[in-house]
């Protein structure tokens, strides 16, 4: 292992190279355009001997090569970020629907219009109906390591799915910070080569995948895929075990920070965890108690996790850094819906905040809480949308 | 917590001296942090960069609104920029120019002055035009910093060192302004 500073973007990079794809197809696209820089450099360079880096004319094509070289059992992987994502979404589908373990870095980035290169979460978010699993890292170190164990739980017999691994836009993957860089010994121990070994396309064995569905079947897909991000969850479980037992880092679907017993908790994904974490510490030193819990799975939805981790909470502030417009904050949705058949259950608030890389400040937290707090203290929750930090002389 | 703000040019290598001082910072076994203000680099137009550096690892993830110590690479920013926006009261202002630190006045915050340019183009680092500053105004940064006493300190081998390291060319002339400003930055 050796620690170096890298920024986010290249940590994911280092990630791809350790795991040794065999194809890696991608379109650049900022702020994810390092990763296709750093994998073609690795290529050139012969430092991936055995690696066909593909640059495809779009991301459509970057997917739908991808999903070509992963039927074939091709060990696949590939970037990218908002329009990038959007413009994959028909193929990511199709991706799921065909069970291939392709292994994608998203560098989380709003969408257009109007134009934006900065980061929130709307781009992956999006796309949390397409049968991948989704994994959300709080820092570069997670990012990498997170993006080694999706291609362990990806390429799983008992898995079989694709996987995305999101990271900030800019606020982590344009960042420098030390990251420790595992060695290669031990990564090829981890994560050895992929062997297909169910259905994939191979000319001395003749085999259709993908192919047509109609009514009678078309369901029974659709089901057996739902079943299957489903069960992914004890593999996850599994992996995440396993790496912490080789790399000495530890991971799970969820983590909680702060107090088990406070009464207002926090639930947010990704970077903004970081600055809220230190929030939380400040907050503590004054003897208030608070909590938060950090969702690193969002698919599959840990809902026994989330459950037992929000057990005493009495409000519980979702705090999204996307939105489905005319509803809502997709986490808070979720969350409140997990909940909706309990008898004990906490009273849920949502906040919309940092879309299109408005800065997440400490302040921003004290009014979260404060918000959550006077609804508490009430004993009902205001159901009006709060926006953070917005300048309503500018609507 | 140490934070340290840059403000230069796009193109003047600001972000690299970030990333200079995080990387002499880190061999000296800290926690660092460094980034641009993100998406608005062009050449010439007003640009940040930002340095944490702690004890313990960094997990706060918004720009630096109260840094303990400012660095402009170019002083004509001084009238375009307000680099002295939210300095600690015992922060430092570090200027690359050639007046003397009486001429500016920052609500009475120590300012300290070097002669970045003329000694980098001593060094023939950059031209005229565009004077490769980055790291020479660093070796002046480190001194301050020594004679001061201050959280933000770094060795001045660490730093040469780490001037070496990110120079993508003329790394000796590089290490040279650096050494030339620590040794002749006055306080």
């Amino acid at each position: 292992m050796s620690r170096k500073i890298v920024k986010g973007a290249e940590a994911m990079a280092i990630a791809g190279k350790l795991a040794k794809p065999d194809v890696v197809p991608a379109f650049p696209i900022t702020p994810s355009t390092t990763f296709p820089e750093k994998m073609s450099e690795y290529v050139a360079c012969g430092e991936l001997p055995n690696t066909e880096f593909v640059p495809v004319e779009s991301e459509h094509s970057a997917m739908s090569a991808a999903i070509a070289a992963s039927a074939t059992g091709a060990r696949t992987c590939t970037a990218t970020s908002s329009q990038g994502l959007a413009l994959m979404h028909e193929m990511l589908f199709i991706a799921a629907g065909m069970r291939l373990p392709i292994v994608l870095f998203d560098a989380n980035r709003a969408l257009s219009a109007p134009l934006n290169i900065w980061g929130d979460q709307q781009d992956s978010i999006s796309e949390r109906d397409a049968g991948w699993i989704h994994f959300y890292g709080e820092n570069a170190q997670e990012g990498l390591d997170l993006m080694l164990m999706a291609f362990r739980v990806a390429e799983d017999k008992r898995v079989l799915l694709p996987t995305m691994v999101g990271i900030d836009g800019f606020v982590l993957t344009h960042t420098s910070e030390p990251v420790d860089v595992p060695e290669q010994k031990a990564v090829d121990d981890f994560l050895p080569q992929y062997k297909a070994e169910h259905c994939y396309l191979d000319p001395e064995r003749p085999t259709t995948v993908g192919a047509f569905a109609p009514p009678e079947y078309y369901m029974e897909t659709r089901y057996q895929l739902d079943e299957a991000v489903h069960s992914s969850g004890p593999v996850i479980d599994e992996v995440f075990a396993d790496f912490e037992k080789r790399f000495g880092r530890k991971y799970s679907k969820i983590e909680y920070y702060g107090d088990r017993d406070a009464e207002v908790v926090f639930v947010a994904i990704g970077s903004l965890c970081g600055t809220l974490k230190d929030w939380i510490d400040e907050h503590r030193a004054k003897g208030q108690k608070v909590g938060l819990v950090r969702i690193i799975v969002y698919r599959p939805f840990p809902f026994k996790e989330l459950k037992a981790a929000l057990a005493n909470a009495k409000i519980v502030a979702v705090v999204d850094r996307s939105i489905s417009l005319g509803y809502g904050g997709p986490v808070f949705s979720e969350l409140a819906a997990a909940f909706v058949n309990d008898a004990k259950r906490p009273l849920f608030k949502s906040f919309i905040i940092g879309l299109g890389g408005r800065d997440i400040k400490l302040n921003d937290f004290e009014n979260i809480y404060n918000a959550a707090s006077a609804d508490l203290k009430a004993g009902k929750v205001n159901e009006k949308m709060h926006w953070v930090n917005i300048n309503k002389e500018m609507l | 917590m140490y934070e340290v703000r840059f403000h230069g040019r796009g193109g003047q290598g600001a972000v690299t001296a970030a990333e200079i001082l995080a990387v002499a910072a880190f061999s000296e076994g800290k926690y660092t942090q460094s980034f641009p203000v993100f998406g608005v680099e062009r050449r010439g137009a007003p640009v940040a960069a930002f340095l944490r550096m702690d004890d313990k690892a960094i997990r706060a993830r918004y720009q630096i609104y109260e840094p303990d110590a400012v660095i402009v690479l170019d002083p004509s920013l001084i009238s375009v920029v307000d680099v002295s926006a939210g300095v600690k009261s015992d922060g430092v202002i570090i200027i690359n120019t050639t007046k003397h630190p009486s001429d500016f006045n920052f609500d009475s915050k120590k300012v300290v002055t070097v002669d970045a340019t003329g000694i980098a183009l001593k060094n023939k680092l950059g031209s005229a035009t565009n004077p490769i500053v980055n790291s020479t105004i660093l070796g002046a940064y480190a001194k301050v910093m020594e004679i001061m006493g201050k959280k933000g300190k770094t060795g001045i081998n660490a730093l040469l060192d780490a001037v070496r390291y990110k120079s993508p060319a003329k790394k000796e002339e590089n290490v040279a302004a650096t050494k030339e400003a620590y040794e002749t930055a006055k306080v």
